[in-house]
């Protein structure tokens, strides 16, 4: 049975019809962490956020107060919230943007208290056009109300936040992309090193760019202390998350529960979430943690949501999506779509990416739409190898940035699992489901 | 000095110990170490940004070994790379299999077949086969992009070495990429085409044969292609280049990498400028600049007839003889070698018995002053503290020298520039102080804290200038002459002024016209003796030589050159003086000058010729021969020497080899030796410099063949620095009471109608490169006029309208257009543009004065 | 000449403020054209190069990177319909294939009446709701083809004009106001945190 007793953090106002106004957040406790925070010193604030052990929700798991305390030996110029979701199948921060924007900014403020920097931005997806709409006039409100602008309630911190829209690119989520994007730039991965926007990051300058989630465990964290947040959880993952299911499940959608202490059964299966497989079909695999994780098939259904669990497992939590495939998904059309998704949005500055990923695609679409050879899965795995050496996880890469090294994993993963339906693929010479 | 930080570390690479400057690229370190990397995006002269991932290596680290880009890894000590193993080989050759996929293969109908970078690594590594069964990508083939340049997006491998050149080395990103992916491809705006001056670079550094330049397309095969390094003499910047032919035609010129002067680039002129060489074919008529003069020509009943050498070389002899002493001069030049100028030189004084000489049309600097000021190289520039910029728009003036200086100031030079009218080195400028014809030299006093006079620049302005000036220290001038219509006296005077008040400040001198500052140091300019030294003999310049030619007092001129009416601002005199006078005309193409000539003497041009050439910093470099002059032409030391006899003399040299010891033993100043030295890449430089090249990386200059192998040659950076002063023994110095002082004229009053005329020189004019050349000839420029937009509201005027201009003694009508980067109370107009009918700078200047005058009225 | 109407290009210069480096504007002034003439003009690009202190070639090059700009026109409805994993599960593929079909238009094409242009999209990150439509970067919701249909009907009588504006992502987004805190303020706030910072240090 999941555990579902945790409080919630993220998705407390989820049942208010109105709970995006300021009338409603002020009536749920709204900016009172805030009042708290800018009664701290920051450096309490930031420890707190350290206590929590709040692992970044962006997708690569860090933790935030880490990264915070890292990187305030330099004086941080700019705060960035990354509010590009892209990831397949991950809905999260949508659900955060339209439905909480005030809790987001307030998180955002108490960020930007904690690390002293007094611009900030806020990146949002440019296909989120309610979001953007609901975030702008949230800030616009958190101006009003004193939250925002010169001396924020009368202390002596003052904030800018813009809000920055994208314009249709996954990679923009990556954040030396988004800091591109932020300058007005195509949105190419920026070298590394330095491997921190910390470094040079925002116009050159020191930079902290953490995820929209992120920012809006941040009220709460303030005003329930670091300690109640690392009483959720356990291990390196502490409080809760919002995973967002989708795929072949009867209620899709996103779920706030307890890290660690629920499995992928208990989310996909769990009346109260996921509500099990449609029609009650066999699970067939899972991806977890958006499309460039490595799949697991049904014998690790029993594993615990938390992030060291996962990664030990060879795949990732990642941005918290989970997708279902079940007995009569087509492994070889999912992976073939997903590597299609990557070549599409490869942003095309290095080789093994922008080449590798359409050769991908194109033999991919053959085995699902007709003219797969039997040496093509040796092609696939090889192919795979130049972009990803070792096909291991965490991968290494011949490439800039991750997307590289996230194309082949879906294939691998399916060969590696279900090699017998791409052999069926050859031999029928096409989709067997038709 | 107490330094911390280590001058060298030792790296590891395949197991042995090499030691490196710290931070230095790895793949330039392996390099030098003998290991050579594969690659494709990295281009020595541009910033790494590893995205090709052709170059990646293993280098150990804290979580075992990974794969870095070695283009963009900056060495550490105890770094521990290795090169050759499995994983490495399997990395690249994935990588270039990779570039394969979608690459065409139309090797065969290539420009870059033969030399082609991927294509050699694919015969090197590749695997033979492809793996890849699927279609390729398309686009349509070859678009055109600009004037010059053509793109085929099919075969291009997204290196980004074009785009990069565009905005980091040009500064104009007039093309970048577009689409996202695999669809990435290279574009121009439709609304703003790839004109830039610099576009022939990026079909150079072009890996494949994506970018092709449309002169050269299809003109030859890279295996046919001979080659020879020579100079670029399309201006004084002196640009190495490999000059290519294919059947005894000249085909291409390509940059080679020089440290000390172009690294590799050259603008458009000097590039696609070698059809001149040959002359259009087409044109017949001798006036013209396109023309190319192929036998000796003798002025019969009125018209200009082929005639055998001998006659006209009596005739030349009976022309020349006749007038000797003061009624003989000798103006131009500045299109000869050194050999040829020091010849010239020494027949003009000690056969024809002249002192009237001159290599500038009254367009240049006083020789005497540029001998006594501190000389900087363009490497001092580039490394210079403070650059101060008396000049035109260097990027229109001196391309390459423009490169040089926006990567110094790019790189942390402080720029201060005289504005005197829009420049492209402006958006980089920390201080920019407006000044308006005729007061270069209030501007400087200004600077100096000395009495002036008024100045458009604000008095703030000029005090935090004057306070990062100090006493010159790290600070180099930049100086030329920007304005055309104004006495040359007005710079120099501020020049003077600069460096009496900074005593530790040098001087680069911005020449434009090819040879010149060679031609005055071999003597062609009065008061002036072979060697850089002056004379002390008084004689005429330009501009008094035409006076007297008009005035009768001199009575006959040997041109060197046939584009004095061509260049010389004063016309109206220069055309009563060539009517009144004998001309002898020596010369290879034709000109506006031939229609006075009695006697034209055709004369080999640059690729045809052996010789050296002093660039603007004193630089001397060599000049190849790459094919023979056309017909009967025949080279300057031969006509020189010829015409020597003809007059009953005995010449002392009769080749170039002989002038060159002549100059080397008379003088001290280098001549041919410098071929000798093959580590000089034929180069000396003025005050001991030595100029080195890089090694060749063929990937990053396809198509230049050396004599260098990889990792063999001197490196980057070897270049050796002499105190300013050092000079070879027997050559100058000029000392500062040889130097002339004062104004010219006097400053003519400015009433509140009048605008001060500015005219600058512009690249694409109507010079013989440009009219010479098929390819360039459509590229010259139109004439318009430029004024601050606030002139033009208070004249009522409007953007893009005809004005009528009134000059001294003329009205033109010309468009006019707004540009806040013209000083107020000026008037832009660039010289030798293209204009149907008169010639409006000629109209509009008063050649008397100091500057000149216009006014504008509205013609609605 | 300022291409863009008065209102817009005031709004551009204003979003030109908000950033440090003009360039930054880039991505909401691109959105902005596109709200006035549906997708990039030459001329709308030539004024954002101007605004942004960038080249006409940059500008068309950074918009060519965001599949949100159109460099050729489009129907006055851009309907996306995706087909990504979780849509895919559930679908989507054939929600294109009817939306096609039903709109008459080709993937990547514009109906012939000008209204529709149909894109295959990538995840628009509104999974639960699978297979995800939008309508000029709305939500529709409709996960079936009668929904879709139904929808389209509603489009055309025009009763969705406030749920789906003809153009414009940005056309609600209204900032209001500037900048509050100016860089000296910012510069003086720091000098006195820092120092209170390091007295806590010290203590
Ligand atoms: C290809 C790629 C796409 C990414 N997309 C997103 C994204 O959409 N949203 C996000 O928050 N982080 C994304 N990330 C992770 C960010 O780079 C970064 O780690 C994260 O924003 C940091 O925030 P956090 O520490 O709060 O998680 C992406 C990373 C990669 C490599
Ligand atoms: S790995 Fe792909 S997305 Fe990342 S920088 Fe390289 S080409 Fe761009
Ligand atoms: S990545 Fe190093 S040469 Fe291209």
């Amino acid at each position: 049975m999941a555990s579902l007793d945790a409080p919630r953090i993220v998705s407390s106002r989820r049942d208010y019809p109105d709970s995006f106004s300021l009338s409603r957040y002020l009536a749920t406790g709204g900016y009172e962490a805030l009042r708290a925070a800018l009664g701290m010193h920051p450096e309490q604030v930031a420890a707190e956020v350290d206590a929590a052990s709040l692992l970044g929700r962006g997708g690569a798991g860090f933790p935030a107060g880490r990264k915070w305390s890292m990187l305030r030996k330099s004086e941080i110029s700019y705060l960035v919230v990354n509010g590009d979701e892209s990831e397949p199948a991950t809905f999260k921060d949508h659900y955060l943007v339209e439905r909480d924007p005030h809790q987001l900014v307030e998180g955002v403020i108490i960020a930007a208290y904690a690390l002293q920097v007094n611009r900030a931005f806020i990146f949002l997806r440019g296909e989120f056009a309610l979001g953007l709409e609901r975030v702008q006039q949230a800030l616009n409100e958190a101006y009003e109300h004193g939250a925002l602008g010169r001396k924020i309630f009368g202390s002596d911190f003052s904030l800018d936040v813009v809000l920055h829209p994208g314009a249709g690119a996954y990679i923009c989520g990556e954040e030396t992309s988004l800091i591109e994007a932020l300058e007005g730039k195509r949105g190419f991965p920026r070298i590394k090193p330095p491997f921190f926007p910390a470094v040079t990051g925002l116009y050159g300058e020191p930079t902290v760019v953490n995820n929209v989630e992120t920012m809006s465990n941040l009220p709460w964290i303030v005003l329930n202390g670091g300690a109640a947040f690392a009483a959720l959880g356990a291990g390196r993952s502490t409080g809760t998350r919002l995973f967002a299911l989708a795929g072949r499940v009867n209620n899709p959608g996103v779920y706030e529960i307890e890290m660690v202490k629920n499995t992928f059964r208990d989310l996909i299966y769990d009346p109260a979430l996921g509500g099990g497989v449609i029609e009650n079909k066999a699970l067939k695999a899972i991806i977890p943690g958006g499309v460039s994780a490595p799949w697991f098939g049904p014998d690790l259904l029993d594993l615990a949501l938390g992030q060291d669990e996962v990664a030990e497992k060879g795949s990732m939590l990642g941005s918290g999506s989970i997708v279902v495939l079940d007995e009569d998904s087509c492994v070889v059309r999912a992976a073939w779509r997903i590597v299609k998704f990557f070549s599409r949005e490869s942003c095309g500055q290095c080789t093994p990416c922008r080449e590798g990923s359409g050769w991908l695609e194109r033999i991919m679409y053959r085995l699902e739409h007709g003219g797969g050879r039997s040496e093509d899965l040796d092609l696939l795995l090889d192919l795979s190898d130049n972009i990803a050496p070792g096909l291991t996880w965490p991968p290494q890469q011949t490439t800039i940035c991750v997307l590289g090294p996230s194309i082949p994993s879906s294939i691998h993963s399916a060969l590696s699992l279900f090699r017998d339906d791409f052999v069926a693929h050859v031999d029928h010479g096409s989709c067997p489901h038709g | 000095m107490a330094d911390e930080t280590p001058t060298s570390v030792s790296v590891t690479i395949n197991g042995r110990v090499v030691s490196a400057a710290p931070g230095e690229l790895l793949i330039e370190v392996a390099e030098r170490a003998g290991t050579y990397i594969p690659r494709f995006c990295y281009h020595p002269r541009m910033e790494p940004v590893g995205v090709c991932r052709q170059c990646l290596v293993e280098v150990a680290g804290p979580r075992g070994a990974t794969l870095q880009p070695s283009c963009y890894l900056r060495v550490s000590d105890g770094m521990d790379v290795v090169t050759d193993s499995e994983k490495v080989k399997k990395a690249q050759d994935g990588v270039l299999e990779f570039l394969l996929a979608n690459h065409p293969l139309d090797c065969p109908v290539c420009d870059k077949g033969g030399e082609c970078p991927l294509q050699n690594q694919a015969l090197s590594h590749g695997s033979g086969e492809t793996r890849f069964v699927e279609e390729k990508r398309h686009f349509e083939k070859p678009i055109s992009i600009g004037e010059l340049v053509l793109l085929d997006r099919e075969r291009c491998i997204q290196c980004s070495r074009c785009t990069r050149f565009a905005s980091e080395v040009a500064g104009e990103a007039q093309i970048d990429f577009a689409g996202r992916g695999d669809l990435i491809q290279v574009a121009p705006s439709p609304s703003q085409p790839f004109d830039s001056v610099f576009s022939g670079n990026t079909v150079q550094i072009c890996p494949v044969g994506a970018l092709t330049a449309k002169p050269y397309r299809f003109t030859a095969r890279p295996w046919d292609l001979e080659q020879v390094e020579s100079t670029c003499t399309t201006c004084a910047v002196g640009c190495r280049v490999a000059v290519q032919s294919s059947g005894g035609r000249l085909t291409r010129v390509l940059g080679l990498d020089s440290e000390s002067v172009n690294h590799g680039w050259l603008c458009d002129k000097g590039r696609f400028s070698l059809d001149s060489v040959d002359g259009n074919e087409e044109s017949v008529d001798v006036l013209s600049p396109a023309t190319r003069i192929t036998q000796p020509l003798l002025r019969r009943e009125g018209t200009l007839q082929p005639v055998a050498w001998s006659e006209a070389l009596s005739a030349a002899a009976e022309i020349l003889g006749a007038h000797p002493g003061e009624a003989l001069g000798v103006i131009g030049g500045a299109a000869l070698s050194n050999e040829a100028a020091y010849v010239w030189s020494r027949v003009a004084r000690e056969v024809l018995g002249t002192e009237n000489v001159d290599a500038r049309y009254d367009d240049g600097l006083d020789p005497a002053l540029l001998g006594a000021l501190a000389p900087a190289s363009i490497e001092d520039a580039s490394r210079a503290r403070v650059l101060v910029t008396l000049t035109g728009d260097l990027r229109q003036e001196l391309p390459v020298l423009f490169l040089r200086l926006r990567e110094a100031v790019r790189r942390g030079t402080t720029l201060v520039e005289f504005g005197f009218g829009p420049s492209a080195l402006r958006e980089l400028a920390a201080h920019v102080l407006s000044v308006r014809p005729g007061e270069a030299h209030l501007v400087a006093a200004a600077l100096t804290g000395r009495p002036g006079g008024e100045v458009a620049a604000g008095a703030a302005q000029i005090e935090a200038v004057r306070a990062l000036l100090g006493e010159g220290d790290g600070v180099v001038v930049v100086a030329g002459r920007p304005n055309l219509a104004e006495d040359a006296s007005v710079i120099e005077t501020a020049l003077r002024t600069l460096a009496d008040a900074l005593p530790a400040a040098r001087f680069l001198p911005a020449l434009r016209r090819s040879n010149v500052r060679g031609a005055m140091d071999m003597g062609l300019a009065p008061s002036m003796a072979p060697g850089r030294r002056a004379s002390g003999a008084a004689g005429r310049d330009t501009r008094s030589q035409l006076a007297a030619l008009a005035a009768g007092e001199q009575r006959a001129v040997l041109l060197l050159g046939g584009c004095l009416l061509g260049n010389v601002l004063d016309v109206a005199t220069a055309t009563a003086a060539l009517s009144a006078a004998q001309v002898v005309v020596v010369t290879g193409h034709g000109g506006a000058s031939l229609a006075y000539a009695d006697v034209v003497l055709p004369a080999a041009v640059a690729h045809e010729r052996r010789g050296t050439v002093t660039n603007l910093e004193g630089r001397v470099s060599a000049l190849s021969a790459k094919v023979s002059a056309p017909g009967a032409a025949w080279d300057d030391v031969a006509i020189a020497a010829e015409l020597t006899i003809a007059l009953g003399r005995e010449p002392e040299a009769t080749s170039v080899e002989m002038a060159a010891k002549l100059i080397e033993e008379g003088t001290g100043y280098p001549a041919l030796s410098v071929l000798a030295d093959g580590s000089l890449e034929g180069i000396l430089s003025w005050s001991g410099v030595a100029s080195q090249r890089r090694a060749l990386d063929p990937v990053a200059f396809p198509g230049v063949r050396s004599t260098d192998s990889l990792g063999q040659a001197a490196y980057a950076g070897a270049t050796s620095h002499v105190a300013p002063g050092a000079r070879p023994a027997g050559v100058g110095p000029i000392s500062w009471d040889q130097v002339q002082r004062g104004l010219g004229a006097s400053v003519p009053h400015v009433d509140a109608y009048s605008l001060r005329l500015n005219v600058a020189r512009r690249l694409y004019d109507q010079g013989i490169a440009m009219q010479g050349s098929p390819a360039l000839a459509g590229l010259i420029e139109e004439t318009t006029l430029l004024a601050h937009p606030s002139d033009l509201d208070r004249l009522g005027v409007k953007s893009g309208e005809s004005v009528d201009v009134l000059g001294v003694g003329a009205r033109v009508s010309l468009p006019v257009r707004p540009d806040a980067a013209v000083p107020r109370g000026t008037l832009e107009i660039g010289f030798s543009t293209r204009r149907a009918g008169e010639d409006p700078v000629r109209a509009l200047l008063d050649p008397a004065g100091t500057l000149s005058l216009v006014r504008l009225e509205s013609r609605s | 000449m300022s291409h863009l109407r008065a209102e817009l290009r005031q709004r551009a210069e204003e979003l030109v403020g908000l950033y440090p480096s003009r360039r930054s504007a880039m991505l909401p002034l691109l959105h902005l054209c596109q709200e006035q003439d549906g997708y990039l003009t030459e001329d709308a690009m030539a004024e954002v190069a101007e605004l942004t202190g960038t080249t006409p070639a940059e500008v068309r090059g950074t918009a060519s990177f965001y599949d949100m700009f159109h460099l050729e026109p489009v129907g006055r409805y851009v309907v996306g319909v995706c087909t990504n994993i979780a849509c895919q599960l559930r679908g989507g593929e054939e929600m294109l294939a009817h939306v096609s079909a039903v709109l008459g238009c080709a993937v990547g094409g514009t109906s012939e009446d000008g209204l529709f242009s149909l894109e295959e999209t990538e995840c628009l990150a509104d999974c639960g709701v699978a297979p995800v439509v939008q309508v000029n970067h709305r939500y529709v919701r409709t996960t079936s083809p009668e929904a879709f249909d139904q929808m389209v009907a509603e489009l055309r009588a025009g009763r969705l004009e406030h749920d789906v504006p003809s153009h414009g992502t940005l056309i609600r987004v209204r900032r209001s106001g500037g900048l509050r805190v100016d860089p000296e303020e910012i510069a003086a706030e720091r000098a006195s945190a820092r120092a209170a910072r390091a007295a806590r240090q010290e203590q």
